[in-house]
């Protein structure tokens, strides 16, 4: 590369973007931690059947990952509005709203589709093809 | 573009790598944040698939008939392991430890395989059983979503031990530090992919 050729003055060899970077046991500490509970509770909640209703169940465990997530992105990617002057989280949020729209536009667009489909004559004559 | 930046008034390029100053920033990091954000609309895309073919069993095993909660539970520790460890690399690498974060690294790199190891051989059991991404939509579905991010854990281990070899050889310097922090960003973005993938794919799919 030969960028850091100039680097004759002696300071240390600085890396831009690692000022962002600063990591320490405790952030990893906090992230695992947090990260182990809200992964168990999630599996204990469907391995036991703690909920009698599957619908509750499945959208606590959603609202458990999406938690989790921000965790990781937090602790582990350490993402906040700073780094890169704030490009990053930029570009993060443009795709949270592009997955979120491709996400929930392909399930209402297929769900709708599948509701005026024809209907099938007998669900055991499907059996084995 | 930006010929009025560059040149000094009398015209000569300013070479700001070698002004010692003014040396604009580095945008490695930046540019890897951007192909993690397109790579997370790959997953998404993925992901959608899944949303929408998950249920379609043609009169075959569902979810419940396959997925094994104690094997996933594994591969999750297994990877939210190898995550902390990877976090310890980078605390070693900032106190410019070199053998500490080629151990670290070590570590992290057989926690992956140990993940790997396991998804090949549920996809082993699971063709086994005759319940290939042939047999239905969903699984067709169910492969292409977990086989990607199994590829990607893949390629983040050769990665890894392409690094073990640089570190080794060339110690902490700026270029390798910045490789460091790079695999540490896809290696944490794949712990979050694979959130969505055991809640999405292996818990709602066997309620």
């Amino acid at each position: 590369m030969g960028a850091h050729a100039h680097d004759s003055h002696g300071h240390d060899d600085h890396l831009d973007g690692e000022q962002d970077f600063h990591v320490s046991y405790k952030g990893y500490a906090t992230g695992f931690i947090l990260s182990v509970i809200l992964t168990a509770i999630p599996f204990w909640l469907v391995m036991d059947k703690v909920l009698a209703n599957p619908k509750t169940t499945g959208l606590v465990i959603l609202g458990f990952a999406a938690v989790q997530m921000v965790v990781h992105m937090i602790y582990f990617l350490h993402m906040n509005a700073k780094v890169e002057g704030g490009w990053s989280m930029l570009a993060l949020l443009f795709t949270v709203a592009l997955v979120v729209i491709m996400l929930a536009g392909s399930v209402w667009v297929m769900y709708h589709m599948n509701a005026n489909m024809m209907p099938t004559p007998d669900p055991a004559a499907m059996r084995g093809m | 573009m930006s010929a009025t930046i560059a040149t000094h008034v009398n015209g000569a390029p300013v070479w700001y790598d070698h002004a010692g100053e003014h040396h604009p920033p580095n945008s490695t990091m930046l540019g890897f944040w951007l192909y993690l954000m397109s790579d997370c609309l790959i997953f998404a895309v993925l992901f959608a698939v899944y949303a929408v073919l998950g249920r379609n069993y043609a009169a075959g095993p569902s979810g419940a008939d396959l997925f094994d909660l104690p094997l996933v539970a594994a591969n999750t520790a297994l990877l939210l392991f190898s995550s902390i460890t990877y976090g310890f690399a980078m605390i070693a690498m900032q106190a410019r430890k070199k053998s500490q974060v080629l151990a670290w690294l070590a570590v992290t790199g057989l926690l992956g395989l140990g993940f790997l190891g396991i998804e090949l051989y549920e996809f082993h059991h699971l063709i086994h059983e005759g319940a290939g991404p042939g047999r239905s939509a969903f699984l067709s579905s169910f492969f292409t979503l977990v086989g990607t991010h199994g590829l990607h854990v893949t390629f983040g281990c050769i990665w890894l031990v392409t690094l073990m070899f640089q570190v080794g050889k060339g110690g902490l310097t700026p270029p390798n530090r910045r490789r460091l922090m790079c695999l540490s960003m896809f290696w944490h973005f794949l712990d979050v992919v694979w959130i969505g993938v055991f809640t999405f794919v292996y818990l709602m799919g066997v309620m």
